[in-house]
C-alpha cells in the first residue's frame, strides 16, 4: 500500500539515534514508517523500547528531540500526550516514537533515547 | 523440558525467578540478554503465566497486553524454563531454592489486600477491588465472588487507576465488553446489572488524585454515561495549577473541564441522553458501611479538609459526616505484598522486601523486583525499569564476585525431584501454550480474543492433555 501512495519509497530518510550510553547510531528508514518501525526494522537494541508494540499504551518508545526538530514532527494528539505524561524524564520536546512518522523533511534528525531513572516512587499509579 | 538443551552446561550460573508477572519476565529477559551463560528458571504459583497482565489489566485494554508477546519470546529462550503450578514457600521452600540456584529473584507481586478497617466492611455487597477485578478477569480464586449488581448506586473507595477500571467496567455498555477477554460469567452478570451510578470517593482533593489521565479520559468519553461532579470540590483548583508539572496539570485541567465547563451542544445532548452517570467525590473518608436487611445499603463518610498543599497535603477530619445510600461498595485502596517465607526479610510496615537496588538486605544471593520491591505502584513500564535495575545489580554482583557462581549448582534438576516427591506437577510453557490454544479457540466462537479457563483443575487438565 505504501508503495502505491508514495512513489518516492526508494528515497530513504536518515535518522540518528542517540542511545542511553550516549552512542550515536545512524540508520535509514522509509517515509511513512514510524520511528518505532525504524528501531524494529534496524534491530536497534534499546532495552524495553516499544513494549505495547506501537498501540499507544505504554510510553516506552519515548524519544527526545531538539526544539527545532520537535516543531517539524507534526501535531500531537491528546492520547499521545496522555501516554507521554507517564514517561520518565519527560521534556517539552518529547514524543512517542510509535507516533512520529518519517518524511523527507525529517532527513537527518536526531532522536535521543532518554535515561530511565527508575527506583523513584511515582504517584502514577496502577493501584491505590 | 525446553528446547536447546545442548546449550545447557552444568557449570552455568543458575538463577531462579519467583513469579511470572512483568517483573519476573523483564528481569529474566535482561539477565538472558546480558550473559551468554546464565540459565533462568521461572517458578509460578498458577498454571498460567503473566500475573496481573492476565488477571489485573482491564479486558478493554488489550493493547496493554501486547507485552505478552515479548514475555513469550523470553520464555521460549533456550536458557529459560517456566514451571507453573509451583507455589514457592509451600511446595518448595526458599532455602531449598537457595541450595539449588546461585541466586533467587523474588518477583511475586502484591497479592494481599489493604482493608478499610471500618465497621461493616464484611457485609454482603462490600468487595475489594482486587477481588472484583479478579472476578471479571478470571482469577480462579475469585470465581465464586458473583457480586450482587442489583442496586442503582455503587460507591468505589479510592481514586487510582484500578478504581477507574472498576468504574468503567461497571458502567460500560455491554457491547463494548463483549468482544474483549472478559469472562463470560462476568459479562452475563454485567449485562443484567442494575448499577446506573458510580461514585468514586477520595480522601483528599482533585490536586491529589492518584489516577492517570488516560483512564480519566476514558471515563469522560464513556458512551451512554455522563459526569456528575460537585463544583464546590474544585474551588481554588485552577489557581493552584500554575506551578505543577505537566502531567498533573493536564489531568487536573481535564477534570476541571468535565466538572465546570458548560459543554457544547453535541456533548450536552449526549449527556442528557445518557442512562448512566459517574462522579468523583473528594475530601471523604469511609467511616462505616451501613446495613439494611443484613447487607450493605449505604456508606457513612467523614468530611475532610486539607492541611498543606500539593502531593503532601494531609486530610484532616472536620467532624462532619455524610451518609450516601448505595447497595454496592468496592474498596480500592491498594494492593499489598505478603511475606513469602520466614527466611526472607520482610518490612511489614511498608509491605515490601527491604532492598537496595534490588539486593535483598542481609540476604546474599537474594534479589527482588516489581511490586514486591517497590510497593504496588506504577504501570508496567515502571515495573520494567525497576526489573532491569535489579537484573543490573545481580549482573554487577556476578562480575565483582560478590555473588559466587564458581561452584556448580543443580538448578531445576534437584527442584524437579523434590516436587515429584511431593506430588506437585509443574506446568511447562508448552503446557501453557495448550491452555492458550484452547482459550483462543473457545473465544473465537463468541468473537472474543479468548475465553479464559476459570479453574486451576481445568487448566491442569488441558496442560496435560
Ligand atoms: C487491576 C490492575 C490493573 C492494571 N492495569 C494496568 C494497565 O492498564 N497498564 C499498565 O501499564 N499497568 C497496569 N497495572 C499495573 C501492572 O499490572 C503492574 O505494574 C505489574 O503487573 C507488576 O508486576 P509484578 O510482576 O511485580 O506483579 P504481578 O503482575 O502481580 O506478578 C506476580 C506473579 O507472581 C506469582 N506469585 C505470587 N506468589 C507466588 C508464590 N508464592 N510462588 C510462585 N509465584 C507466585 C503470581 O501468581 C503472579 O503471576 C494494573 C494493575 C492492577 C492491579
Ligand atoms: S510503543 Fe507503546 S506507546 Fe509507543
Amino acid at each position: 500500500l505504501k508503495s502505491i501512495l508514495n512513489p518516492h519509497r526508494a528515497e530513504k530518510v536518515t535518522v540518528h539515534f542517540v542511545n542511553r550510553d550516549g552512542e550515536k547510531i545512524t540508520v535509514k528508514g522509509s517515509p511513512g514508517d514510524s520511528l518505532l518501525d525504524v528501531v524494529i526494522n534496524e534491530d536497534l537494541d534499546f532495552d524495553g523500547f516499544g513494549a505495547c508494540e506501537g498501540t499507544l499504551a505504554c510510553s516506552t518508545c519515548h524519544l527526545i528531540f531538539d526544539e527545532e526538530t520537535y516543531k517539524k514532527l507534526g501535531p500531537v494528539t491528546d492520547e499521545e500526550m496522555d501516554m507521554l505524561d507517564l514517561a520518565y524524564s519527560l521534556t517539552d520536546t518529547s514524543r512517542l516514537g510509535c507516533q512520529v512518522c518519517l518524511s523527507k523533511s525529517l532527513e537527518g534528525i536526531v532522536a535521543r533515547v532518554p535515561e530511565t531513572i527508575s527506583d523513584i516512587r511515582q504517584s502514577k499509579d496502577g493501584s491505590s | 523440558i525446553g528446547c536447546g538443551r545442548a546449550s545447557f552446561s552444568s557449570s552455568n550460573p543458575k538463577i531462579c525467578v519467583v513469579g511470572s508477572g512483568p517483573a519476573g519476565f523483564y528481569t529474566a529477559q535482561h539477565l538472558l540478554k546480558a550473559r551468554q551463560d546464565v540459565e533462568v528458571d521461572i517458578y509460578e504459583r498458577l498454571p498460567v503465566p503473566f500475573g496481573l497482565v492476565r488477571f489485573g489489566v482491564a479486558p478493554d485494554h488489550p493493547e496493554v497486553k501486547n507485552v505478552i508477546n515479548t514475555f513469550t519470546q523470553t520464555a521460549s529462550h533456550a536458557r529459560c524454563n517456566f514451571y507453573g503450578n509451583v507455589n514457592v514457600g509451600k511446595d518448595v521452600s526458599i532455602d531449598e531454592l537457595r541450595r539449588a540456584y546461585h541466586a533467587i529473584v523474588l518477583s511475586y507481586g502484591a497479592e494481599g489486600n489493604r482493608s478499610m478497617g471500618v465497621p461493616g466492611e464484611n457485609l454482603p455487597g462490600v468487595y475489594s477491588a482486587k477481588d472484583f477485578v479478579g472476578w471479571y478477569n478470571g482469577l480462579p480464586s475469585c470465581r465464586e465472588l458473583t457480586p450482587d449488581l442489583s442496586c442503582d448506586t455503587a460507591v468505589i473507595l479510592g481514586q487510582g487507576n484500578v478504581a477507574l477500571d472498576v468504574a468503567r467496567i461497571l458502567l460500560a455498555p455491554t457491547k463494548m465488553l463483549k468482544s474483549t477477554d472478559i469472562t463470560q460469567p462476568a459479562l452475563d452478570a454485567l449485562a443484567q446489572s442494575r448499577v446506573r451510578r458510580v461514585l468514586i470517593v477520595g480522601r483528599r482533593g482533585p490536586l491529589q488524585i492518584a489516577c492517570t489521565i488516560k483512564e480519566l479520559r476514558e471515563m469522560v468519553n464513556l458512551p451512554d454515561c455522563r459526569p456528575e461532579m460537585v463544583a464546590a470540590d474544585f474551588e481554588g483548583v485552577s489557581e493552584a495549577l500554575k506551578d505543577v508539572p505537566r502531567p498533573r496539570k493536564r489531568l487536573t485541567e481535564l477534570m476541571l473541564k468535565t466538572a465546570l465547563e458548560t459543554p457544547g451542544e453535541k456533548e450536552q445532548e449526549r449527556r442528557s441522553k445518557a442512562s448512566r452517570s459517574w462522579g468523583f467525590r473528594f475530601f471523604r473518608s469511609p467511616v462505616e458501611v451501613l446495613a439494611s436487611g443484613g447487607r450493605a445499603a449505604g456508606i457513612r463518610l467523614a468530611v475532610n479538609r486539607l492541611e498543606g498543599s500539593g502531593d503532601g497535603a494531609q486530610a484532616v477530619l472536620t467532624g462532619e459526616v455524610e451518609d450516601v445510600p448505595c447497595g454496592l461498595v468496592i474498596s480500592s485502596i491498594g494492593y499489598r505484598s505478603l511475606p513469602i517465607d520466614e527466611s526472607v526479610p520482610f518490612d511489614s510496615r511498608r509491605a515490601v522486601i527491604p532492598n537496595s537496588m534490588g539486593r535483598v538486605q542481609q540476604a546474599a544471593g537474594l534479589y527482588c523486583s516489581g511490586w514486591v520491591k517497590t510497593g504496588p505502584t506504577g504501570v508496567i513500564a515502571t515495573t520494567m525499569n525497576n526489573s532491569f535495575d535489579t537484573a543490573r545489580s545481580l549482573l554487577e554482583d556476578m562480575d565483582s564476585g560478590a555473588l559466587d557462581v564458581s561452584s556448580t549448582r543443580p538448578g531445576s534438576q534437584s527442584i524437579s525431584a523434590l516436587l515429584a516427591e511431593r506430588g506437585v506437577k509443574a506446568v511447562t510453557f508448552s503446557g501453557w501454550e495448550k491452555i492458550d490454544d484452547v482459550e483462543t479457540r473457545r473465544g473465537e466462537v463468541s468473537g472474543k480474543p479468548r475465553e479464559k479457563l476459570l479453574t486451576v483443575q481445568e487448566m491442569l487438565q488441558v496442560a496435560r492433555s
